[in-house]
């Protein structure tokens, strides 16, 4: 009988301690090197010369109304796609219907398309070259190089985000909840709200934090539309692009901070619901 | 309540699900479908319920048409296969939901709302489970909450999906023995789809044996589970309820 050394016993799917380190270590310096050093050189950057001069920089005119358009922009576009979102998986997942398959690559469409061409196909759209763009002009309703365009644009690239969220869950809970509902004698709505809407509530939340992110950080499709006009046109990622081209490196990094504030929150208060309701959560996943 | 099921049939675009089947319930029995997958059996109770809609053919109910009828206006107690309880509330909302859906007219007031459920909690031997949430329960709790938020409704029958598929079977012969007393409780006309010959025949008054094809499901027999057994009518029945 050969002794085997005890020490080398290990469970089948756990690899070597030197393996669990070396991914540990690679892990953490990615990180390092994609996520946090950057964030530090933004912090940095910003307050080279001080909160005082930062602070300054941020209460500009064009540096506010980037800022406001910015709000703006997300608080049309999170809501109209949350209800797009909740609309395109409801139909997607809860009926048999032709051409189904079509509409779920379509939702993809605008993860695959460059958001440059996104925005370019709106200028051809609505500019003032098309017919429609220009009755819109002589309407006094321009959409390019004007805030529709923007919000146009933004709905368009943040449109998969709670579909997506969505579609999985949906599928996966199935419909038997609501025709329990329907014999009871609920109506459709009623069922809506007081059976669909709380069993997707999280995923729905996730996709709404997603949808918001992109929503306040989208830069290409938006640079094509917005003309970049100062103080009118102009979103925080387009600001901080035009603050840089200017070497005002200081105002810069400061709304690229408060653009990556903005962000953090939302992460935080993903986090904290999470562990707030993790009991719900677990409930919800494992019925 | 009497059901009478006159030539049904159930097209899914192209596949056949249901070959025309003709059924007389009378009022009070409790009826097994019995059959293979694919028989066409859950469609027929689906049906029967309002949830899907025959193709071609009629449902009476107490000699009136009721094939058009909506779900919501059948008011048939529905247990589901799986139960669909629902997962955010807890036992006593998912009891209380048929009540709480009525119109205001209708509505019975909170504590009327509070003592049906707390009853029907008895009738299901539970009665102190009311503030858990389903994912704390056994599958054999789940069942009887199912059953007894169907029974909230004051359904004019009952209808269960296979209603013990999802349990072991221990727990299957107690659940039997609680459906039999429910329903010689209540009275309720009651028609569960099963493919276990054995608790078909235990448990129905009247057995309903189904058979599937390509032309889609078929009724093969009807009878009492003595007269099935004594005198199959062919070899498919003879073959299945032998199994």
């Amino acid at each position: 009988m050969t002794h085997i050394p005890h020490n080398r016993w290990r469970p089948a799917t756990t690899e070597p301690a030197l393996v669990r380190w070396a991914l540990i270590v690679l892990c953490l310096a990615m990180l390092a090197i994609l996520l946090v050093a950057p964030l530090m050189v933004v912090f940095d950057e910003a307050l080279r010369r001080g909160w005082a001069f930062a602070l300054a920089s941020l209460s500009e005119p064009d540096a506010q109304a980037a800022i406001r358009l910015t709000l703006l922009v997300a608080a049309l576009t999170v809501p109209l796609n949350a209800v797009f979102g909740i609309a395109a998986a409801w139909a997607v997942t809860k009926f048999d219907w032709r051409g189904k398959a079509w509409v779920i690559t379509l939702i993809d469409l605008p993860f695959s398309i460059s958001p440059v061409v996104a925005g370019l196909l709106f200028v051809l759209m609505f500019g003032a070259n098309s017919a429609l763009g220009a009755w819109l002009v002589a309407q006094g309703f321009p959409i390019v190089f004007a805030v529709p365009g923007i919000v146009l644009a933004t709905l368009f690239i943040t449109f998969p985000f709670v579909a997506r969220e969505l579609i999985p869950v949906m599928l996966e809970q199935g419909r038997a909840e609501e025709e329990a509902a329907l014999t009871l004698g609920a109506s459709g709505w009623r069922t809506f709200l007081t059976v669909t809407l709380p069993n997707i509530r999280w995923a729905l939340l996730y996709g709404v934090l997603l949808c918001n992110a992109r929503a306040m950080g989208e830069f290409g499709a938006v640079a094509v539309v917005s003309g970049k006009i100062r103080g009118q046109t102009t979103t925080m990622p387009l600001m901080i692009e035009m603050f840089y081209n200017e070497y005002l490196s200081v105002a810069a990094f400061t709304m690229a901070g408060v653009l990556a504030l903005l962000a953090f929150v939302t992460l935080t208060l993903k986090t904290a619901l999470e562990w707030r309701y993790a009991d719900q959560l677990a409930a919800s996943h494992r019925h | 309540m009497n059901i009478d099921i006159e030539e049904i049939a159930k097209q899914f675009g192209t596949t056949a699900a249901l070959h025309p089947v003709s059924l007389a319930i009378p009022s009070g029995t409790l009826v097994a479908l019995l059959g293979p997958s694919g028989s066409g059996k859950t469609t027929l109770l689906r049906i029967l319920g309002g949830l899907e809609f025959p193709s071609t053919g009629r449902v009476l109910f107490d000699g009136a048409d009721a094939t058009g009828l909506t779900v919501q206006d059948r008011r048939a107690g529905f247990v589901f296969q799986s139960y669909a309880l629902f997962r955010h509330m807890n036992v006593f909302e998912n009891i209380a939901y048929g009540l709480r859906a009525r119109p205001s007219k209708t509505r019975p007031p909170g504590a009327e709302i509070s003592r049906r459920v707390n009853k029907l909690l008895d009738l299901i031997r539970l009665p102190d489970i009311g503030a858990r949430f389903p994912s704390q329960l056994s599958g054999g709790q789940r069942q009887r909450v199912a059953l007894a938020r169907a029974l909230a409704i004051e359904p004019r029958m009952l209808l269960l999906d296979e209603p013990f598929g999802a349990l072991d079977a221990k727990v299957r012969k107690e659940l039997r023995q609680g459906l039999r007393d429910i329903h010689d409780a209540t009275g309720l006309t009651t028609v569960f789809v099963t493919h276990d010959q054995e608790e078909a025949m235990e448990l129905a008054d009247l057995v309903v044996v189904m058979s599937g094809s390509g032309s889609g499901g078929r009724i093969e027999q009807i009878g009492k589970p003595e007269d099935i057994r004594a005198r199959p009518n062919s070899d498919f029945v003879r073959e299945f309820i032998s199994a």
